[in-house]
């Protein structure tokens, strides 16, 4: 009897929770499909701020999508070597470097970004295209990758598999994309769910690199939300959720995967 | 020290959410103050029966357990009195060895003096005095196991149960921690049952085994007439090496051939295949065998030797000769295999040196 | 390997067989280097030598005191406040993410029950939301429009509201608090050794006893790891701050507002690095205790 009562008040505390996190999302999806929230939903719903919102910020949806993809190109060209060299390195090297590459994580985004400012900010051309940017994410992204394919190449014993690749006579190259890239692409995948998702939500940074012309999607959501009525924020909340959302279960997914394997 | 009580368990089984029988309906009974071993292969469900008998799991609808006369299945571990040692050690790591043997007894709210007194005493006989403060994380896999058993016993519990305690120690320490053990189940009396695969550990410490497969027991008796009577061939394999010899014909007496030569055996007419130890073969003059065959590899252990005897059959004969003596490859040897030696184990009870050896 | 295979056989080979060990040493070590090397150069060219100029430009003289910056931070009430005031919000932020969430991930990583995987990703999802989304949340909650003054207003005839207040900072902290704890306190319960709670309960410990004695000292490392994680998210969290409201005096908004609005360049650098230098102590503590999580800022 006691337990039971036990249960319920955990699970009835447990769902107030879930109501506090899961009610201002709901408000938000209802409040972009409401014809004008301030009246309420006999107001009938409507896709015209989802409409609007793409008319008049599509550009940063885009922008977003390729800064998210070339951060990605650019943490598995320069991450997974790292990663890699990271597992080469001795212990005491490899534990300074990890933490130097952590350091962007560590520290705000917002220093990072006044030091890429106040550094590079003079630079006309670079400063008003969009791989300043991708500077900034790169940075704050790589870490993330590196860990999670270290992670995975620590648990899949990757030095005894590559010594055992060398005894049958393997040189380097063949090692490095006959054994150690496809024994760690568990790693890979899961980094990259990760750095795609961070990339497309990145704020801190990005709010103070950028320019008119170099809007990205969270950006444009604080404008919105600072100059634009309730439903139009809502609207834009509601595209933002739709594209980051499946990158969520599917990095929940991965996390799964990874922990099966091992 | 409390007195013990006896463990029963009525027909007890455990199905698992998906379906899963580890346990099929099980009647055991425990005599108060002896020591149960339940011996198997992984999966064959002896940790699942010590885990009904503690509480940690109930058995399936119908299930009973009692401890003495007290029904005491509805009972959740921390009601049931056990002291329980784990596989894993289980020891608090954010206390001392002292403060995890007292654990028990402070949940008792035993007043402080007692506890201290009780303390000293469980560690003398653990030997672990001086060790009280030291760190968990600072002891060796031995002393934990060591602190372990402390702990279990530091409660005076009806029951004492012991999950695989020495599976991950290696072998000397496996050794000298089971003849501990022994003695302290002796010097204390309490009922305890014992969970391990280890046949030798099961012999060593086992008033009675009971020899579990597949969710069954297959069979329950003292170590003699496990290893004596074997209840079937997986017994028989389970506990130490065993040959199985083919019976291919019979002769007009009674004599079993077999590969290699012809065996008495009044006792175990019309089977098919007869067993023996390998320690209870002869090797004797080729003019006085009962088979004949060669030596194929001779495998030195030590105090003793393990030939194996090729004798036309499906596998080689293993035997047990003395570690001087060298036999090299290809020699051709007789063997002796007195009809004592000679079980089945449907026709098992009646040859009189293992009646003697069972009760004895 | 390959470079002793390399060598001679017979006794010349014995004689140079030290420096084919090094050999194979010191070439694993050069792949170990390059393959580091573009990473390195990335970093070292994009962070760590921007961020170094950082730290001395925050030693320059302050625009409206005209002594260095760091001083500055010491001198002004105006900024100790806000320091004071950053770092008391994001600790009563963590604590209260901690207890919150930590009761809720230890019963959702011990009970089984029906629907249980919903509950458990309504509350981990938000995890990656950035802290503008964040920010707009709290105004549905307790802005003009939000549920709060919604209901106070159907109910007391007027409008309630906490969004554009440092109450309306602390739910938005909270609010991406809760999923890094939870997830963090499910995790931890796993890899608790079950026998641990066995043991204890077997030698009569009872559910409140268990708790204190062994899960809580069991899990408090990951606790105490991941109330760091949220305090360092905490503290340099400014698109939550920035969607809320520019007039709250926390560290962020202080920097942006040095560096945008009157070009104080110093100021803006010198308390950067002081944001910097405490989160990062905050998470370098949260890695010592727990080893892995990264912690990704809001």
């Amino acid at each position: 009897m006691k337990s039971r009562l036990r249960f319920t008040l955990q699970l009835g505390f447990t769902l107030v929770v879930c109501l506090f996190m899961i009610v201002p999302v709901a408000m938000s999806v209802i409040a972009g499909l409401t014809e004008n929230y301030f009246v309420g939903l006999q107001s009938g719903l409507t896709l015209r701020w989802v409409n609007e919102v793409w008319q008049l910020y599509a550009d940063t949806i885009w922008l977003s999508i390729k800064l998210a993809l070339a951060c990605l190109l650019v943490t598995i060209v320069i991450g997974v070597p790292a990663a890699y060299g990271l597992l080469r390195s001795r212990r005491r090297w490899a534990n300074a470097i990890e933490e130097l590459l952590l350091l962007p994580v560590a520290v705000p985004g917002l220093a990072t970004a006044l030091a890429l400012l106040l550094a590079y900010g003079s630079y006309r051309e670079f400063r008003g295209s969009w791989l300043f940017i991708l500077i900034g994410h790169v940075l704050f992204t790589l870490p993330f990758m590196v860990r999670a394919v270290l992670s995975v190449m620590q648990t899949a014993k990757l030095p005894q598999l590559e010594e055992a690749a060398a005894s049958l006579g393997a040189g380097f190259r063949q090692r490095f994309f006959g054994v150690v890239i496809p024994n760690c692409m568990s790693g890979i995948l899961a980094g990259a769910l990760m750095v795609v998702t961070l990339s497309i939500g990145e704020f801190n940074i990005t709010w103070m690199l950028h320019t008119p012309l170099t809007k990205t999607l969270p950006v444009g959501l604080a404008d919105s939300y600072a100059s634009m009525r309730l439903e139009i924020g809502s609207a834009y909340t509601l595209i933002f959720l739709v594209m980051v959302v499946p990158l969520l279960v599917a990095i929940q997914w991965a996390g799964k995967l990874t922990q099966q394997h091992h | 020290m409390r007195s013990s009580v006896s463990i029963t368990l009525n027909h007890c089984s455990r199905t698992f959410a998906g379906g899963n029988t580890a346990l099929q309906p099980l009647d055991l009974h425990v005599n108060a103050g002896e020591t149960l071993v339940l011996l198997g292969p992984s999966g064959c469900g002896k940790t699942t029966t010590l885990r009904i008998i503690s509480g940690l799991e109930s058995p399936d609808n119908g299930g009973q357990v009692l401890f003495g006369e007290r029904d005491v299945t509805a009972l959740p571990i921390e009601k049931r009195d056990v002291g329980m040692v784990f596989q894993n050690y289980a020891l608090f790591p954010n206390m001392s060895v002292a403060d995890n043997i007292a654990y028990g007894l402070k949940i008792q709210r035993l007043p402080r003096a007692e506890i201290a007194h009780r303390l000293d005493e469980v560690m003398r006989m653990v030997d672990l005095k001086g060790f009280g403060e030291r760190r968990i994380d600072a002891l060796s896999g031995g002393q934990k196991q060591r602190v372990a058993l402390a702990r279990a016993i530091a409660v005076l519990p009806k029951v004492l149960l012991f999950d695989e305690p020495l599976a991950a120690l290696d072998a000397k320490l496996r050794d000298r921690l089971r003849i501990e053990i022994g003695q302290l189940l002796r010097e204390l009396g309490t009922t305890a049952v014992y969970v391990t695969h280890d046949q030798d550990e099961a012999m060593a410490l086992g008033d009675r085994i009971a020899v579990m497969q597949a969710g069954r027991i297959a069979q329950l008796g003292t170590p003699q007439e496990i290893y004596h009577q074997p209840a079937n061939a997986f017994v028989a394999d389970f506990i130490g090496a065993v040959n199985c010899l083919e019976v291919i014909g019979m002769q007009a007496d009674g004599g079993l051939i077999v590969h290699g030569g012809e065996l008495v055996a009044t006792h175990l007419q019309g089977v098919s295949t007869v067993y023996c130890r390998p320690e209870d073969i002869q090797v004797v003059p080729l003019s006085q065998a009962d088979i004949k065959g060669k030596v194929v590899q001779s495998i030195f252990l030590g105090q003793s030797q393990r030939l194996l005897v090729d004798t036309g059959g499906a596998s080689p004969l293993q035997i047990e000769a003395p570690c001087r003596q060298r036999w090299p490859n290809g020699t051709h040897i007789g063997l002796n295999l007195p009809s004592s030696v000679l079980f089945h184990p449907e026709k098992t009870n009646t040859t009189d040196t293992t009646k003697e050896l069972a009760n004895g | 390997m390959t470079a002793a295979s390399k060598q001679p056989s017979g006794a010349a080979s014995y004689v140079s067989r030290p420096s084919a060990i090094n050999n194979v040493a010191a070439r694993k070590h050069l792949i170990a280097l390059l393959a580091l090397l573009p990473a390195l150069v990335i970093f070292c060219a994009f962070w760590l030598l921007p961020f170094s100029r950082l730290i001395v430009m925050g030693a320059e003289a302050d625009r409206s005191s005209g002594i260095s910056a760091y001083l500055s931070i010491l001198t002004h009430r105006q900024y100790l406040i806000s320091l004071v005031t950053t770092v008391g919000i994001s600790l009563v932020v963590s604590i209260t993410a901690v207890a919150i969430a930590g009761t809720v991930g230890f019963f959702l990583a011990r009970q089984r029950f029906f629907g249980k995987a919903v509950l458990a990703a309504i509350l981990t999802f938000p995890l990656a939301f950035p802290g503008v989304v964040v920010g707009f949340l709290v105004i549905m909650l307790g802005g003009r429009q939000g549920a709060l003054a919604q209901t106070s207003l159907w109910l007391f005839g007027e409008r309630w509201m906490f969004a554009y207040s440092l109450a309306g900072l602390f739910i938005g902290y909270l609010y991406f608090s809760i999923p890094r704890v939870i997830t963090t306190v499910m995790a931890a319960c796993d890899n608790l050794d079950q026998s641990l709670e066995e043991a204890a309960r077997s030698l009569g410990a009872n559910t409140w006893q268990v708790t204190k004695d062994v899960i809580v000292p069991g899990i408090a490392p990951a606790l105490l790891s991941t109330g760091a994680i949220c305090f360092a998210t905490s503290m340099g969290a400014f698109g939550t701050a920035f969607t809320l409201g520019t007039r709250l005096s926390i560290l962020p908004l202080n920097i942006y507002g040095e560096f945008t609005n009157y070009a104080n360049f110093a100021m803006a650098a010198a308390l950067s690095v002081v944001l910097g230098v405490i989160t990062w102590m905050a998470l370098s503590l949260a890695r010592r205790l727990a080893g892995g999580n990264l912690g990704a800022s809001a």
